[in-house]
């Protein structure tokens, strides 16, 4: 680990400007994934801004009935909100099905999303990893894939986005706000869609949401209750406290129709709406599209079937 | 002692503290954060500095230039480390592979350098500036590709090949055959406490404070390596967070505390951190087994023949995945082979029931495939093939062998005769359920072991042995041996462990540990009993030892009085004439499983799982059954999940830490059922017990993997079993 320094920001614009003066800052929320990175020298932040304590704990109604969660509720508190459990259950469901209630203790809305992958050359340093280091070379083609992409990634990178959290969040149609650094003292706020916040790896697989240096998420919106029932299937090696291999979010209306999106086979959470138009035809037309152009290895090339029949497992659970 | 005729009755069989289930008299200090731990020995090595290891970042080569100028400019560092500064040094008798590697490397994390600093950051930090130039070389990491190169290798007394009549005749004439292969791969010991230790000289004396499962063992492998004598060497492990064989040896965190502390002349601590558990120290190896066997229609084993291969470092040894095979079943032509290819992987070595443990994890499932074959229920295929005697040596008998009683009580018990033998015939929502079982096998070896009972002049009895107490119990096994012996309650024994400066024990390893430790204390209570009854001027031929008491004739005086005047110690060590040798002590037990599998995504989860044991004399019941409980977890991650990745390009374990390589969690044990037969065996010692916390793991994973079978009709012969294997052949969903 190498030494840094460490601030409390005041509020979070001057968190955002803080960030924009340092080029090695980081801001910390629940340190569940920023610390462990530190630890083995994969992530060396010059200095930390802690976010905490900025009054970002809340989670509020909006005008229009939906819900705003603000960035540093954390994920227990977040799975066990009335309105969520009532309103956007898938997105209780996936929290709960995510790591361990300690770190769920600790771990915040916005870490949630921003969390790095798990792909196992990542966390070596002695390995080629063009997301740790750009343009080293990708370990992972050619070596150990089994929980890694299958559709999405690139000739430089196959990695997985590991978080249940956002797969939810993508489902619901949720919306990222932040402040951004600017002259003006209170920054600049945006609005970003979920669909739009992570990017795929491309060549730059080391940049991985559209958050420009030391913008600052603020909060999560989520519409207006979508209605339907809400499912989170999370397939794994064991029952409890490990990575999806596959898992699938799905809000089913009494019609058929729907939204799905899938985690564990994608650098980001991955939905395609024109698939969902196949839904009330079962799972089979929808993963066709889903998962078109998807190129799997030979390791994980079982995700495929696997991501289909997880689905229509929901499916038939949603029919009753 | 010499033990050398069979037990007869002996103070131990009044069984009024032994056998009786126990709380662990170091259970408070656990539970209490209070029993002191290698790492955190501040009270006796105060103002310890911080060692931090840099292990090698290829897995076979030289380094070609090391430059150490950051790392030693950096803030804090008092030292640094590596194999060209720290003077000459040996090897252990016990490891493979050097502790401190360079210039040559030759395995992947092998320690290549130790920072010394004021705080642990400052050492982590120092560490990572550190800048190695390697040249790697080529090296063979896959087994399967070096299959074929391997060369025949016994270990220890036992030889790589054993015939008995003619197989390959009997096999080709048997009218019911199976020949099948079978996987499993390298696995991780996965202790809870990484490998750590303080080290602290005193002019040319070395202490030092380790987690480690054999004392005097590695009281001789660090004074070979460091090349200094056995006595100048104070090593002390009273209290060890798991071990599973991973401590059976000195590693690298004990070497280097030694050399850190010699450079920066203080007390030093060296935890090996995570990522560094898998690759710098021992696994136990992935095997290849085929497995032939032939049977009369009857369902008699006529020919058995077991080849197995597996792979370690040069000068290393094979996994002895056979053993059983040579000992389980009757049948009159047999075959047994080992393998040993070389390879550049890091070291291969013991984890709990080595040989044994992977060898049922095949010869199980491959009995199960016989019976189905056979048309013969899976417990009454292996009834009917039960042998009273070494079926090798005939002239040798099992000393106790309870397999068909273990197996008819477990199908009682599990509600065996529910099972349908034809397989994915039982559905249960989304599940589909099955059960499997498997025989348990292991040997229970016997080793001397010694120790040293006192009497104080209130009556309290300290045993002193170096015997270790990985998470076993020992602690409270050898104070019901003595409490037993001496006639005193369990709170007015004190038991003292894991130091060098105490007698030498059997240590804790191959399921010996209880047995031979406990055996060994009976012998110096004996002694201590004579003293007494000399000092009472009792006479010892009828003394009673009871309730604080000593009685002979109509005379009764309290113990003790025997010590008023001052202390009594006796010592001695029990050591074992031949009895194991003429007859074959072993362990036997049944699994039995239930598996739900999801009919859509394969996954596969346990229902409920049963042990029944016979193996000897159950000293104490309840930490008996968190051995077995606990075994039968291992068994079951080896099942499923347990698996050392090899990256075969550049000759790792890539899943090296406890995120990616899984163990079980308690969702996946729901319901865990342990039942012991009563055995005495008086071959055995004159504790008349046997091993217990490895026969727990043999035979699991096949039981597991047998329930898969019946809930889902797929046959997987290549561990773990995981979803990806299964999912093909699952039914259509919805
Ligand atoms: C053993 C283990 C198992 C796990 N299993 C799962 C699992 O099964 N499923 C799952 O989904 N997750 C899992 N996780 C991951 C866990 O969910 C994340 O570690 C956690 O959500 C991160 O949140 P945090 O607040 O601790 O983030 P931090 O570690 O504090 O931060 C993570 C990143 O987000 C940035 N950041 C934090 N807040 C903000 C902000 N407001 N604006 C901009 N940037 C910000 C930080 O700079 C950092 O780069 C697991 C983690 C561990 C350690
Ligand atoms: S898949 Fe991505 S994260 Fe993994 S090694 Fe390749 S570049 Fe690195």
């Amino acid at each position: 680990m190498k030494p840094f320094t460490y601030e409390r920001a005041a509020s979070p614009a001057e968190a955002a400007t803080a960030a924009a003066r340092q080029p090695g800052a980081r801001f910390i929320a629940g340190g569940t994934n920023l610390l462990d990175l530190m630890k083995l020298q994969i992530e060396t932040p010059d200095h930390l801004i802690d976010v905490n304590g900025l009054g970002l704990d809340r989670i509020e109604e909006t005008q229009d009935g939906g819900l705003r969660i603000g960035a540093l509720v954390r994920n227990t508190d977040l799975a066990a909100d009335a309105r969520v459990r009532r309103d956007h259950a898938v997105l209780s469901r996936a929290l709960l099905a995510g790591a361990s209630g300690q770190l769920r203790n600790r771990a915040t809305t916005a870490g949630n999303l921003l969390q790095r992958t798990r792909c196992p050359y990542f966390y070596d340093t002695n390995m080629a990893c063009n997301k740790r280091r750009p343009g080293s070379g990708c370990s992972a083609l050619g070596g150990y894939s089994r929980q890694l992409a299958v559709v999405g990634g690139s000739e430089a990178c196959i990695a997985t986005h590991p978080s249940d959290m956002a797969v939810a969040m993508r489902v619901l149609d949720a919306t990222v706000e932040t402040v951004k650094p600017t002259v003006k003292p209170e920054g600049a706020t945006r609005k970003i869609p979920i669909a739009d916040f992570h990017r795929l790896p491309g060549d730059t697989p080391e940049i991985e949401t559209v958050l420009e240096p030391g913008e600052l998420i603020t909060a999560v919106t989520l519409p207006k209750p979508a209605g339907g029932t809400h499912h989170y299937r999370k397939v794994r090696d064991r029952a409890s406290y490990a990575f999806a291999l596959v898992s699938v979010a799905a809000i089913v209306q009494p019609d058929g129709s729907g939204r799905v999106a899938l985690g564990g086979v994608a650098p980001k959470p991955w939905r395609r709406e024109d698939a969902e138009a196949e839904m009330s035809r079962g799972a089979k037309p929808v993963m066709a599209k889903l998962l078109a152009g998807a190129r799997p290895t030979e390791e994980n090339k079982f995700k495929l079937p696997l991501a289909e029949r997880a689905l229509a497992a929901v499916l038939a659970e949603a029919k009753g | 002692m010499k033990f050398d005729t069979p037990a007869t009755t002996n103070p131990i069989d009044r069984l009024k503290i032994v056998g009786l289930p126990t709380d662990r008299i170091d259970g408070p200090l656990k539970t209490t954060g209070t029993a002191p731990y290698a790492y955190e020995r501040h009270d006796v090595a105060p103002d310890a500095a911080y060692g931090h290891v840099l292990g090698a970042a290829i897995a076979k080569g030289r380094i070609a230039s090391m430059d150490l100028t950051a790392a030693w400019a950096a803030p804090g560092v008092l030292a640094v480390v590596t194999a060209e500064n720290a003077g000459k040094l040996g090897k252990g008798e016990y490891n493979t592979a050097k502790l401190l590697g360079g210039p040559e490397i030759e395995h992947y994390h092998q320690a290549v350098a130790l920072v010394v600093a004021e705080t642990f950051e400052q050492a982590r930090h120092a560490a990572e500036l550190i800048k190695v130039d390697y040249a790697p070389a080529r090296g063979a990491y896959d087994l399967a590709a070096s299959r074929d190169s391997a060369k025949p290798a016994g270990k220890d007394e036992e030889p790589a090949d054993s015939r008995v009549g003619d197989f390959d005749a009997a096999f080709a004439a048997a009218p019911v055959q199976l020949d099948a292969t079978y996987t499993t791969p390298d696995q991780s010991h996965a202790m809870m406490e990484p490998h750590a230790s303080i080290a602290a000289w005193n002019g040319d004396r070395l202490s030092l404070w380790t987690s480690n499962q054999m004392i005097a063992w590695s009281v001789g492998d660090v004074a070979k390596t460091l090349g200094i004598a056995k006595e100048k060497v104070h090593l002390m492990s009273p209290y060890i967070g798991g071990g599973f064989g991973g401590k059976l040896w000195v590693r690298a965190d004990a070497l280097l505390a030694a050399l850190g502390a010699r450079a920066a002349k203080r007390p030093v601590k060296v935890a090996l951190q995570r990522p560094l558990m898998i690759n710098n120290t021992t696994h136990r190896p992935a095997t290849i087994q085929r497995i032939r066997l032939g049977a009369d229609k009857d369902g008699r084993l006529t020919a058995i023949g077991h080849d197995s291969w597996s792979g370690d470092l040069p000068g290393g040894k094979p996994e002895t995945a056979i053993m059983q095979t040579r000992l389980l079943y009757a049948g009159a032509n047999r075959l047994t082979r080992q393998r040993l290819a070389e390879l550049d992987l890091p070291e291969g070595n013991s984890m709990r029931a080595p040989g044994e443990a992977a060898g049922m994890m095949a010869l199980e499932i491959a009995m199960d495939e016989m019976a189905e074959k056979l048309g013969l229920d899976p417990v009454e295929f292996r009834i009917r093939n039960d042998t009273q005697v070494d079926p090798e040596q005939p002239e040798r008998k099992f000393s106790q062998r309870q397999l068909t009683e273990c197996l008819r009580t477990g199908a009682e018990r599990f509600g065996w005769a529910r099972r349908k033998a034809e397989p994915r015939q039982v559905r249960d929502g989304r599940w589909l359920v099955g059960l499997g079982m498997a025989a348990a096998y292991r040997g229970s070896p016997v080793i001397k072991s010694g120790a040293r009972v006192r009497l104080d002049g209130k009556g309290t009895v300290t045993v002193e042995t170096d015997m270790t107490d990985i998470g076993t119990g020992s602690y409270t096994i050898i104070a019901q041996t003595a409490a037993e012996m001496m006639g005193v309650p369990l709170d007015k024994v004190v038991v003292r462990l894991g130091d060098s400066a105490f007698p030498v024990s059997s240590g804790s390893g191959g399921q010996f540990g209880g047995n031979s430790s406990t055996a060994g204390v009976y012998a110096a209570c004996v002694k201590l009993r004579e003293a007494v009854t000399a000092k009472l001027g009792l006479n010892a031929a009828d003394a009673q030892f009871a309730d604080g008491q000593v009685r002979s004739g109509d005379r009764s005086i309290a113990l003790a009085e025997a010590a008023r005047s001052g202390e009594l110690a006796a010592e001695d060590a029990i050591e074992f004439g031949g009895l194991d040798k003429k007859h074959q002590l072993s362990t036997f037990g049944g699994h039995f499983v239930e598996v739900a599998v999801d009919a859509a995504t394969a996954e596969v989860r346990i229902r409920r799982m049963l042990a029944v044991c016979a193996s000897g004399r159950i000293l104490n019941p309840k930490s008996a059954r968190s051995q077995v409980i606990g075994a039968m977890t291992m068994g079951a991650g080896a099942a499923l999940m347990e698996d050392l990745v090899v990256d075969k390009r550049h000759g790792f374990f890539v899943n090296h830490d406890l995120a990616s390589y899984e163990v079980p969690v308690h969702a996946d044990i729901p319901h865990q059922e342990v039942i012991f037969l009563d055995e005495t065996d008086p071959m055995s010692s004159p504790m008349k017990a046997k091993g217990v916390g490895e026969l727990g793991i043999c035979g699991v994973a096949a039981a597991v993997a047998n329930a898969i079978y019946n809930a889902t009709g797929v046959r997987v012969r290549d561990y773990p079993i995981t979803l990806d294997k299964l999912l093909e052949k699952m039914p259509d969903v919805g």
